[in-house]
């Protein structure tokens, strides 16, 4: 099990705003690892940050243990990386095959693989199967989300960047969600997990990182993280 | 229940089924075809009623039969102006739908078709060639050149001149644009006049046919020609090829789905491996080809150019984009297709209708544009805005 993905000390600025003040984590191959921490503190600019779509000003990002920080987006998902972006961002005019056929936009399309991933896609979510034809904006909120993961999951990635898949979800979706990330975590891909819904996060990790205002104020194993005092006063609602 | 499912994604994946990709390429020109139906058909039986209502008040000519003598030629010259626009519309909106800002050069890319046109023609005249040259080979060379040129040239101007502002405020990169269009009115007539071709340069072709007599309808004593001459026929025929491939490009391709991807998130496309700035480039690329294959067809129709023959043709194309909802392709089209209409109806039967005291492109003009004002006014996000989902 060895280190996949790694930031070290990094530090994003959206222009003047320091957003990210010298992160750092690490995720293992094989692993579900979840990034919790209450509003603005910094985690999708850290998952943007790992996908290129910001650059770190500072610090450096490495993935399969070369640098990846100066490498722009497009040529992050082929290394294997994938993610799923917070607010789902489906393309609303595209058709739901039409995005799947987008994410796996880097790999030729009509071959043997390409058809398995989609049969894995529709797998896992039946109901993209059912509604294929439908254009990616009338979908519901929870359909959205599918989409949004499984159009990840169309780029073959090592690694999948998760932002807040159980927002405004119900929650029996949320649990199915969850179960389906098990899933995907256990065919092989690793998982790096941004959730604000911390208990939920915490029940499927193995790891966990707490953060605040760019930084990384807590580190340990999702079992003791759960246990923890000021986890649980913050995080978890229990006093 | 796998079985079936397997079934339905193993033919998904494999190869859509002919009927969807044929749908997805002839959909929007159906609907183009539509509108021109319907154009001529209401524009048609405006003017008829018109002619009937004022029938009374001339005894000059009969006002009914006039109408309907130049109707076919009306409706040929809608055609024409209509497919005119509509090439040069969807340079503006494919560039607005992704980028959102409008390029005001993109008149000026279709004028540089104009002139290897004329470029073109001088060559071959130059050389003895023209003569014999067949006409058919003519149009197909002189439409790819300038598809070649004016595409290459617009690709540059996005790179020098756009892609360093594309995150300044969208009123500094319009002043860029309309900065270039002024140089390349500059340059283009100065290349012009250190050349044969001149200011107002000649574009000589082969003979190109006779005009063609599709029917003689009699009315009366005098008959209603219709009739189409062949410069106007390889206009409205180029065009419908050159749309056609566009849809499949836009709407079949991977390609195209990219495009259409990046304009509707551009973050998000580059997540999935899609080069933004590649794609971006593209549509500059099929924009230009486009403008620059109606400068050529333009040419070659009315046979003198000069360096700002782009200008108003610009003006009129960017306001049938708007009229269809800009940022939408087949919205560009039908947008076109209509202000061509309305151009050509209002510039013939305006000055027949009022005995020649209202003659002019200049009124067809004010008319014209009145009307479009009155439509965007009850339809502002434009005809096809929000009802179609075919945006870019
Ligand atoms: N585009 C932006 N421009 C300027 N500041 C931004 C931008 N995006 C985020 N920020 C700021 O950066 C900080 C971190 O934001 P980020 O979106 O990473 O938070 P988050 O942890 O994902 O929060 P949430 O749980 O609400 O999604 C916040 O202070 C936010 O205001
Ligand atoms: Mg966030």
């Amino acid at each position: 099990m060895g280190v996949l993905l790694q930031l070290d000390t990094v530090h994003t600025y959206y222009g003047q705003i320091h957003a990210l003040k010298g992160m750092s984590i690490t995720v293992n191959e094989g692993e579900v690892v979840t990034l919790i921490g209450s509003n603005g503190a910094g985690k999708s600019t850290t998952l943007r940050t790992i996908s290129g779509l910001l650059r770190p000003r500072q610090g450096q990002v490495t993935f399969k243990g070369a640098r990846i920080d100066k490498i722009p987006p497009h040529e992050i998902v082929k290394l294997g990386i994938a993610q799923s972006p917070e607010g789902r961002r489906i393309f609303p005019r595209l058709t739901v095959l039409e995005n799947l056929e987008m994410g796996a936009y880097i790999h030729p399309s009509g071959t043997p693989e390409y058809r398995n991933d989609l049969e894995r896609v529709f797998n896992l979510f039946p109901r993209l199967r059912e509604r294929y034809k439908q254009k990616g904006g009338t979908l519901s909120g929870g359909e959205q989300q599918m989409l949004a993961i499984g159009r990840a999951l169309m780029t073959r990635p090592s690694v999948l960047l998760l932002d807040e898949p159980s927002m405004g979800l119900a929650p029996v979706l949320v649990e199915q969600i969850f179960d389906i990330v098990k899933e995907i975590n256990a065919q092989g891909t690793t998982v790096l997990l941004v959730e604000q819904n911390a208990h939920m996060a915490l029940a499927i990790a193995h790891r966990g990182y707490v953060i605040q205002t760019g930084q990384i104020v807590l580190e340990d194993d999702a079992r003791a993280l759960s246990k923890n005092e000021m986890v649980q006063k913050a995080y978890l609602g229990i006093e | 229940m796998t079985a079936q499912g397997e079934a339905v994604s193993g033919s998904l994946g494999t190869r859509r089924s002919i009927t969807t990709i044929l749908g997805q390429i002839f959909g929007p020109l159906l609907q183009i075809f539509y509108f021109v139906i319907g154009s001529a058909v209401i524009l048609g039986a405006i003017v008829i009623i018109l002619a009937l209502l004022l029938r009374g008040t001339r005894d000059d000519i009969d006002l009914l039969q006039g109408t309907l003598i130049i109707l076919p030629q009306v409706i040929v010259d809608s055609l024409v102006r209509g497919f005119l626009y509509a090439m040069i519309a969807l340079g503006y909106t494919m560039v607005y739908g992704v980028l959102e800002f409008i390029n005001f050069a993109h008149g000026e890319i279709f004028m540089v078709g104009a002139f290897v046109s004329a470029g073109f023609g001088l060559v071959l005249a130059n050389s003895g060639a023209l003569e014999t040259f067949n006409p058919f080979a003519f149009v197909v060379i002189a439409v790819l050149l300038g598809a070649a040129v004016s595409g290459t040239l617009a690709v540059s101007i996005e790179r020098v001149a756009y892609r360093p502002m594309r995150n300044s405020p969208r009123l500094v990169l319009l002043i860029s644009t309309i900065g270039m269009s002024l140089l390349l009115q500059d340059l283009v007539r100065i290349i012009a006049t250190m050349t044969p071709l001149g200011f107002n340069a000649r574009v000589q072709t082969p003979n190109l046919g006779s005009a063609l007599t599709l029917a003689q309808i009699p009315l009366g004593e005098r008959t209603i020609n219709v009739i189409i001459d062949s410069r106007s026929l390889i206009f409205i025929l180029a065009s419908i090829v050159m749309l056609i491939f566009l849809n499949y490009l836009v709407n079949v391709t991977r390609m195209g789905k990219a495009i259409r991807a990046v304009a509707q998130d551009m973050p998000t496309a580059s997540l999935m491996g899609i080069n933004v700035n590649n794609i971006i480039a593209l549509t500059f690329l099929i924009g230009g080809a486009l403008g620059g294959a109606a400068g050529v067809l333009f040419g070659i129709r009315v046979q003198a150019i000069n360096p700002y023959v782009g200008f108003l043709p610009g003006v009129k194309a960017f306001t049938a984009a708007v009229l269809g909802g800009i940022g939408n392709i087949t919205g560009a089209m039908v947008g076109g297709i209509v202000l061509g209409f309305l151009e050509a109806f209002v510039a013939s039967y305006l000055s027949l209708f009022t005995a020649g005291q209202f003659a002019g492109a200049n009124y067809a003009d004010i008319a014209a544009f009145s009307i479009l004002i009155i439509i965007l006014i009850f339809k502002p996000e434009g005809l096809l805005g929000e009802a179609t989902t075919q945006k870019v």
